[in-house]
This record gives C-alpha cells, structure tokens and sequence, in this order.
C-alpha cells in the first residue's frame, strides 16, 4: 500500500543531502553536529532494514533455549535471571550462540564499521571457508 | 557575548588581575569544554595589551555534580600535591575562594599541546614518539606508587568490590535486563581479586584523551576529578580499555602499544610486579563501567534531560560494549 521509495532508501538520501551538500558549507563546530545526525540516520535505516528480523530470530532463538513462550522482553528477563542464578553460562554452547549471535546482530544495526565486530565477522567467514575445505 | 559572559569575564579579569604578578587584564578567553556543572576556559593574562601568562580555569558554577567526582577544590589540592611526584601534572595558579565569585574551580597554567587521541595516533607529526608513549605511560604509572598516599588531600577509596557494588545498583536502577552484562557481572563476582596490602593513588580516567602530549611526548595528565585510593591495576587496565584503541585493535594500550610494554615499564617505574590476572579482572570490570554509563545515557535522553542526537547515539553505544565484553570473556580480546 505505501508508495516507494522506501523509508530506509530516504533516510539514505537524507544523509547523503547532509554529507556532500549541506557539511561543506557548515562551520567546523556544526560540522560535527552534522556527521553525528549523518551517523543517525544511517543507523535509523539499518533499524529499519534488518531491526524487524534480527529480534524475530532473537525471539525463536530464545524460546529454544528457554524452552518455553513469552514476549520477546519477558524471555531476555529470564534469559537475564537464568544467567544471574548459575543455571546458564558461557560454558553453555547453546547460550554462547545465542549471546554471539544477538549481539553482532545490534552491531549489524548500531555500528558495522566497528573494529572488533568487522574482525568477529572475518573471523567466522573464515571458519565456514576452512569447514567447507574440509 | 550575553550580559552573563560579560559579568563572568569582568570577574575573571578582576581576579586575574589580583593574582597574576603585572596582569592587568586577560584576553582569548574561550570555552573549551561546555558541561551543565563543570566548565574549562582558556585564557591569557595580560600586561599593558601584552602576553603574560597563558592560563586554564576549572570552575563549576553551582549546581550539582556527580557524587562520583572530588570537589574543584579536592581536586586543585591534589594536582598540587603532584607537582614534586614525578607525575606530570599542570601546576595550580589560584583555589578559587567565595569572594572571587566565579563558583568553585581553579586556575591553572595552561600547557600547550596535542589533547585529540585520534590525531595522537595519525598525525605524522607524532610519529616518532608513538612508539615510546606506551612506555611513558607506564612509567608514570609507577610513579604513583611511589607516592605516600597520607601526603595527599583525603580521597574516597574504591577497592574493586566497591566499583562492582556500584555498577551493579547503577545497572539494576536502569530497569533493562541485558543478557551479556548478567554473564559479565557474574563473572566479576566469581573472580573477584584478593584485598591488597597496600591500595595507591588511583587517576580513574587514565587514558591519552585525558593528557596533553608534545613533541616529546605525555606533557600532563588532566582530569583528576574521579581519582582515588585504589588498586593500581585499575588504572593500568583502564588504558587498555577498548573505546579509546580507535580501530587499534592490536595494540590494546589506547591505539599505542601492547600489555607487555606497559606492565614492563611499570615495574621498571615502581619495583613493583604486575599480577596479569589482576590487570584482566580489571579490564572486564572497566568494560562494565564504561557499558553501565552507556546505558545510563538512555535514561538522559528520555527523561529530557539531553535530547541530543548525540547522546542518543551514545546510548546506542551499549552493543559496541556487549561486543568487548563477549570478545573479553570469551578471550578474544
């Protein structure tokens, strides 16, 4: 029903009106202003790309590990008193998949340029090449 | 300028004038940092229109601050109990006294220098000392410990289990349940660090945002406003934090070095062994703090009290922190 172009693909256009047109004509302090709203925008467009999918697989990934039902929010609060107890940690692989997984997923979101997240995201893309060798 | 800007550089021109031999007035009177509760400006006092000495003022309004930090005046008495530690610190003009009427803060002389971390670690004007700053931060470092902490203005003592205490309430307060900070509180709590003999001087914030550097190298060490009796290892972790490596990620010590060379020249500095494991339990409980105060930051944002852009991105800065602390736990990092 809603027309395009997209809202992410917007936002998009919006940052780029930022960066190329409007920085080079700010003064230096707004400059910064500008790159940081840049910045938002970006992520706001990311939220909306990936955000719906990267909670629904939270949320299944959870109730797995939980083994039962429950909003997305009620599960991290006892996925988050699971943890507090003892009952569940790292040594747990299936709780350090889950961990692994949900946070790259905000980075995916928050900042895929970070450096730790970029060398994770090789890191991995190096075992599935090593295991597809073998 | 505001009428209230032209009453403050009245003021500060009279009180400059008072305790600056020769000043008669002050010049380049500029803000440097703009907090609600704690400003820094920078200045010149000046003769007959002429340069005379280049100055800073710290000075908090009025208002509240964080129960986190020492008083202005704490803090101005402590920075000169450093001046003969080997510690390079900035050398402390004036305490600011009631009849001054600037609020509470101090005057120091101002060092020139290099402050930005990203320009420390790209400039090709810091090139060559690069290599040696790891090193030099470590030896200061080991100049705290030789310092008698009962020559020093009385300062709050945080012991891990204090800061752990802290945190914890802090993130408890915030209402959201976060998986990854459970697994890494936990851990602090299982792995919490034998009481030491003897707790030192601690900065809180060591870290290259917080210094001044020049052609040689670490000029002063700023920002004393969260030191406290401590374990040194909080300080020599702090800086191996990963929020100020800048993409460095090899080279733990602030985008500069490695582990090795800090703990090396640390011992050198002070006759004293580093126990690693110590320096790591305080790299995760340092990761802690710095996620626990990203977190906060949303709880600014909605309540209204900075509606910024900025801040909102800071608060999303909480995934950045999940991601050091997995990769610490896990022993990525």
């Amino acid at each position: 029903m809603l027309d395009q172009p997209h809202g992410a693909d917007i936002l998009a256009a919006v940052a780029r009106l930022l960066r190329d047109t409007l920085m080079p004509r700010l003064p230096p302090d707004a400059v910064f202003q500008a790159r940081v709203a840049a910045n938002a925008l970006d992520l706001v467009a990311r939220e909306i790309r990936f955000g719906e999918t990267v909670e629904h697989e939270a949320h299944q990934r959870l109730q797995v590990l939980l083994n039962r039902d429950g909003s997305l929010q009620e599960l991290e609060n006892e996925l988050s008193l699971r943890i507090r107890s003892g009952e569940l940690d790292l040594q747990s692989p299936e709780l350090a998949a889950h961990l692994w997984a949900t946070t790259l997923a905000k980075m995916k979101i928050d900042q895929p340029n970070y450096a730790s997240y970029r060398r994770e995201l090789e890191a991995r893309a190096g075992q599935q090449q090593t295991q597809a060798k073998e | 300028m505001s009428s209230v800007d032209e009453t403050f550089s009245q003021t500060l021109q009279i009180v400059t004038a008072r305790i600056v031999p020769g000043a008669d007035g002050i010049a380049n009177l500029r803000r440097l940092s703009a907090g609600a509760t704690l400003q820094t400006w920078s200045f010149d006092a000046v003769a007959g229109g002429a340069f005379l000495h280049p100055l800073i003022l710290r000075r908090s309004p009025g208002g509240l601050r964080s129960s986190e930090s020492l008083s202005l005046e704490t803090e101005a008495e402590l920075i000169r109990a450093l001046a003969t530690s080997g510690v390079p610190v900035p050398t402390v003009v004036h305490t600011l006294m009631p009849e001054d009427g600037l609020g509470d803060g101090f005057l120091m002389t101002r060092i020139e220098g290099e402050t930005i971390p990203r320009k420390i670690l790209r400039d090709p004007q810091f090139a060559e000392i690069r290599p040696r700053l790891t090193a030099q931060f470590g030896a200061i470092l080991g100049a705290f410990s030789r310092i008698d902490t009962a020559r020093l203005p009385p300062l709050p003592f945080k012991s891990a289990d204090v800061i752990l205490a802290r945190l914890s309430n802090r993130y408890e307060s915030l209402g959201v349940a976060r998986p990854v900070f459970e697994v890494a509180f936990r851990w602090l709590r299982q792995n919490a660090p034998a009481e030491l003999r003897q707790y030192r001087l601690v900065h809180g914030d060591f870290r290259n945002g917080n210094m001044i550097f020049g052609s040689e190298g670490v000029r002063a060490v700023l920002d004393w406003e969260v030191a406290h009796i401590g374990d040194p290892a909080e300080d020599l972790a702090w800086i191996c934090a990963p929020p100020w490596r800048f993409g460095e990620l090899d080279r733990p010590v602030g985008g500069l070095g490695s582990r090795q060379e800090l703990f090396e020249a640390y011992e050198a500095a002070s006759g004293e062994r580093v126990d690693t494991a110590r320096a790591h339990y305080w790299e995760v409980l340092g990761s802690m703090r710095w996620g626990v105060g990203c977190a906060s930051m949303l709880e600014w944002f909605t309540s209204g009290r900075d509606q910024t852009v900025e801040r909102a991105m800071i608060a999303r800065r909480v995934s950045e922190n999940e991601l050091d602390l997995m990769r610490i736990l896990t022993g990525s990092d």
